[in-house]
């Protein structure tokens, strides 16, 4: 599996988030997705970005565009310095949000990847990891 | 400021959302068009999402809840022209934008609102 390209984003504001979709999409376009493709790892990655921010208390992307002929990816490792999640399986739970949001967000971003991964710990971070395949 | 423009069309507000909105301008534009709602004393809302290349939960709950607030003011939402790529992740992502109608474009959203208020009559 070869990396084609490889790019860091903050995650610090709003406008942040906006310019993770954008970036995203640039990725999602280059590897040739189709437009549900990408429209799907795009809103994932919209996801992920907000709860960096709002729970993560900011933090930073990875967005690397894999090849591994015949398959073309994306992958996104959102990362924070924020308080963990003490149970992670509650957070994933549909409708389980510990702020005012809808609890979609993680679970809806594991849908729509076809690889998910979540790594916390309380008190030091968090870091998710999705990746999408054509 | 950036700020999303609500047209008035007879007793109908107009909003169409042409700029990947951060979430502030989303919250503005809910705000202003509670404002509007009641200022013109509207009856329908219709909502052109079809320049909108994602909406995700944030998005999806703002329009739920102008919906439920139009509601409250007794005024229909209509949201119109929801791209197929934007409609399928939705469904993926566990979004039903619940108390939403929707249409396929403005013209055929505008028809609903009528049909509503002349059956309300
Ligand atoms: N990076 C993170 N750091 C700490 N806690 C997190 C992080 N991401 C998610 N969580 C926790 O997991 C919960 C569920 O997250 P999820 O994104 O599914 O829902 P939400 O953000 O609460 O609502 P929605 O995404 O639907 O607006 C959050 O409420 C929060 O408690
Ligand atoms: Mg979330």
């Amino acid at each position: 599996m070869a990396v084609v390209h490889r790019s860091v984003l903050p995650i610090r504001s709003q406008e942040d988030i906006v310019r993770v979709r954008q970036a995203t999409r640039e990725s999602a376009v280059a590897q040739g997705f189709s437009l549900v493709d990408q429209t799907k790892i795009v809103t994932a990655a919209s996801e992920l970005a907000r709860n960096t921010l709002d729970y993560g208390g900011g933090g930073e992307v990875e967005i690397t565009r894999l090849s591994d002929p015949p398959r073309r990816g994306v992958r996104l490792v959102f990362t924070d310095k924020g308080p963990g999640i003490a149970d992670v399986g509650q957070a994933l739970a549909d409708g389980f949000t510990s702020g005012r949001g809808l609890g979609l967000g993680l679970g809806g971003a594991r849908r729509l990847s076809n690889e998910f991964s979540i790594e916390s710990r309380v008190g030091e971070g968090t870091q998710v990891t999705i990746a999408r395949w054509r | 400021m950036e700020k999303i423009p609500i047209l008035k069309m007879g007793r109908f507000l107009l909003v169409t959302i042409q700029v990947d909105m951060h979430d502030q301008l989303a919250m503005q534009l809910q705000e202003n068009l509670t404002d509007r709602i009641v200022a013109v004393r509207a009856r329908g809302v219709l909502i052109d999402i079809s320049s909108l290349e994602v909406v995700d939960s944030f998005i999806g709950r703002m329009i739920s809840n102008i919906a439920a607030m139009a509601r409250v003011l007794d005024a229909e939402t209509v949201v119109v022209g929801i791209q197929p790529a934007v409609a399928i992740t939705l469904v993926e992502l566990g979004l039903s934008l619940e108390g939403v109608r929707t249409a396929l474009d403005v013209d055929r959203g505008m028809a609903m609102l009528q049909q509503q208020l002349a059956g309300q009559r």
